[in-house]
């Protein structure tokens, strides 16, 4: 534990206020002048606002969809096989690794891609739309890939938790006259609170950190408007060699991880 | 980082069992390219080596090119770098700068060897740091089909030519361009190999002194005419985010007529698509321009550590490498061109496409000015940046060159 976690943890804090640890041989203190430089830097911001929108929209959306999707394989309203059926396509985008889904994406979204035949054939669009390649779309289109990826992960933990609430409860309410929409607010929601708060958490954390999607996607492209905070730190090292003001860069990340963990951990303890 | 500062090989371990003198070297050679030459055909040619130099043994420490760069880039900071390092030109300026590397003037020197049997050397202040073994050159490569059915007899030799070739392909249908140009920033070698060749190609220069200078007729007046190209529709759609493989593939597919890429790529091609009617000629040159051109080229190149305790027998790995017959023999197995001006690989023989890129490359230079320049892959991308918010129509061009001459100056 020491080993694997506090001391990568200290050497990147140590490196990050060196003048450039790794390329220089002789690094010299210099305080926060690698933070100043990294929140002068306007591409920074743009980062953070990306990241913002890339996990803000990324966890409602898993959240929205993965229980719609929980509640329909929850249902009794569907046969058997069907249900079956349902779970084996709704749980797919999840077993593909990270790599295959951008290699699969960026085939589909290409500018000569079936998503586009599809919605020209449709007549939905004129011409083809360059999905990844625009400015217009392209963080919309890796936002889209990461809750087409995500969504599987919610959907089975809060199966899982709809499967666990008592149906006294339902029959309860079904006596004082609530309706389902009324039955899914009051009963269904509050029992699955503790979950959603949990996994929200998780999937701020994870989403906010998603570094190989984008990079295999869009690389932070066209100009900067997928730039995230993890591709921006993984240029500032392994591009411009400046692996200092990388690391102060990665410990800005980490303050805001620790922030997001904390209240994890004390929503955990709360339930405890 | 922590792997970066993890993996990195040593060359002093490597060598505990061994002093100068008359007892055995083991020498360490870092490097990517056994993994894409054919399986045993490396090493083969390391025993060749150590056959004719007893006491000497290459171990050879191989990975793909990104594992390679991160454990060099570790050597050189940690003073533990391999005796001998594959190198790629963007790389050299930083280590030689950190002192990594081993001034070869002084080692070719010190051995009596003729540097004339050298195709190119890269060299810092006037001092070699890295030698270029084989070279995959970049010329044009063209869709002989698609030339034919949109009227064009044969292969454009300047811009006016190349215009309007690429706009009579692309007016073929929807789905064909004339010219395929990839802007992506992960690996922005695009603005290396298809944008900057276009300045190469008639002789021109994006440095003065060794310094930026991106303002200048040659890189203005290429840039203009790229900007023409993609005001004119005939760059495949796509361009901003595309990379080398989705270049590779779009003409494979049949789908673009025209495309500046590596040698290398023609056996790739062949086999992706058979029935491809595709041919190559040297890159498109300014109207009237009669003198030699400059073709876009990659390099496997080799360097010696500094830190090394066997520089020696470091240059003699160096020196059997760049041999007639073994620089001939390496650039057969990687279908590239070799880095001894009087090597000739056995495919340029046998393969008529070969034959045509080997007299390409024999009358013209290899050109490639981002090799040894300071992170020369950052700078792609502050090129890049500005060259995409130009091609969407925010910026001019003069505008554009000017802010990367900037940008490039702070990195310099």
């Amino acid at each position: 534990m020491f080993i694997l976690t506090l001391i990568p943890i200290v050497m990147v804090i140590s490196y990050s206020v060196m003048d450039n640890v790794i390329v220089n041989k002789s690094p010299e203190f210099v305080g926060f002048d690698n933070y100043i430089e990294v929140l002068t830097d306007r591409v920074f911001y743009t980062a953070v606002g990306n990241t913002l929108f890339f996990t803000g929209v990324s966890v409602v959306a898993h959240l929205v969809l993965g229980l719609s999707f929980a509640m329909l394989l929850n249902t009794r309203l569907l046969g058997t096989m069907t249900k079956a059926l349902f779970r084996v396509v709704y749980i797919l985008p999840w077993l593909f690794t990270v790599a295959i889904i951008a290699v699969l994406w960026r085939l589909m979204l290409s500018p000569n891609g079936i998503v586009n035949y599809l919605l020209i054939s449709g007549g939905l669009i004129d011409t083809g739309v360059e999905w990844l390649s625009s400015r217009d779309t392209a963080l919309p289109a890796v936002t889209f890939i990461n809750i087409w990826a995500g969504y599987p992960f919610y959907m089975i933990s809060l199966l899982a938790g709809l499967q666990g609430i008592p149906r006294d409860l339902y029959e309860a309410a079904t006596v004082d006259g609530a309706n389902s929409f009324k039955q899914f607010l009051n009963v269904t929601l509050p029992q699955l609170k503790p979950i959603i708060i949990a996994m929200a958490m998780l999937d701020v954390i994870w989403t906010t950190q998603q570094f190989a999607l984008i990079w295999m996607t869009t690389g932070g492209g066209p100009i900067n408007v997928t730039e995230m905070l993890s591709t921006y730190t993984y240029k500032l090292a392994f591009s411009r060699y400046e692996f200092s003001v990388a690391s102060a860069s990665a410990v800005i990340i980490l303050l805001f991880s620790m922030v997001l963990s904390f209240f994890y951990v004390r929503h955990q303890k709360s339930r405890d | 980082m922590m792997l970066v500062a993890g993996c990195s090989g040593s060359a002093d371990d490597a060598t505990t069992d061994t002093t100068s003198g008359d007892e055995d070297v083991t020498l360490e050679f870092a490097q990517w390219w056994e993994p894409e030459l054919p399986d045993g055909s490396l090493r083969g040619l390391m025993d060749e080596f150590e056959a004719a130099n007893p006491g000497i043994t290459v171990e050879l420490l191989s990975g793909p090119y990104a594992s390679t760069k991160e454990q060099v880039v570790a050597g050189s900071a940690a003073g533990t770098m391999s005796d001998v390092v594959g190198l790629d030109g963007a790389w050299v300026s930083d280590f030689a700068k950190q002192g990594s590397l081993a001034d070869l003037s002084t080692l070719m020197s010190d051995a009596g060897y003729d540097e004339s049997q050298l195709a190119s050397q890269i060299q810092i202040d006037g001092s070699t740091y890295m030698i270029p073994v084989v070279n995959f050159v970049y010329p044009m490569f063209t869709n002989s089909d698609l030339l034919t059915q949109a009227g064009v007899a044969a292969p454009p030799t300047n811009r006016t030519e190349f215009a309007a070739a690429a706009e009579a392909i692309s007016a073929l249908d929807e789905t064909t361009a004339g010219w395929v140009l990839p802007l992506s920033l992960e690996a922005p070698n695009g603005i290396q190999n298809d944008v900057m060749s276009w300045v190469w190609s008639s002789g021109g220069s994006m440095l003065k002194d060794g310094q930026p200078d991106l303002t200048n007729d040659d890189v203005t007046s290429a840039v203009e005419y790229i900007k023409g190209l993609w005001d004119a529709g005939v760059v495949a759609p796509g361009a901003l985010t595309m990379k080398e493989q989705d270049k590779v593939e779009e003409f494979t597919n049949g789908r673009v007529g025209m495309m500046i890429d590596s040698l290398a790529h023609i056996n790739l091609i062949r086999e992706n698509n058979p029935d491809l009617n595709f041919g190559i000629s040297a890159l498109p040159a300014e109207d009237g321009f009669e003198g030699e051109r400059g073709i876009p080229y990659a390099s496997w190149g080799i360097g010696v550590a500094e830190n090394s305790e066997h520089q020696a027998e470091a240059w003699k790995l160096v020196d059997f490498l760049m041999s007639e017959k073994t620089n001939a023999e390496l650039s057969s197995v990687a279908f590239a061109f070799p880095g001894n001006t009087t090597a000739v690989p056995d495919f340029v023989e046998e393969d008529e496409l070969f034959k045509t890129a080997f007299d390409i490359y024999q009358s013209g230079f290899p050109a490639n000015e981002f090799t040894g320049l300071p992170v020369a892959e950052q700078l792609m991308r502050l090129f890049d940046e500005q060259f995409q918010l130009m091609l969407e129509g925010d910026q001019s061009v003069d505008e554009m060159l000017a802010k990367t001459q900037e940008a490039w100056l702070a990195e310099f």
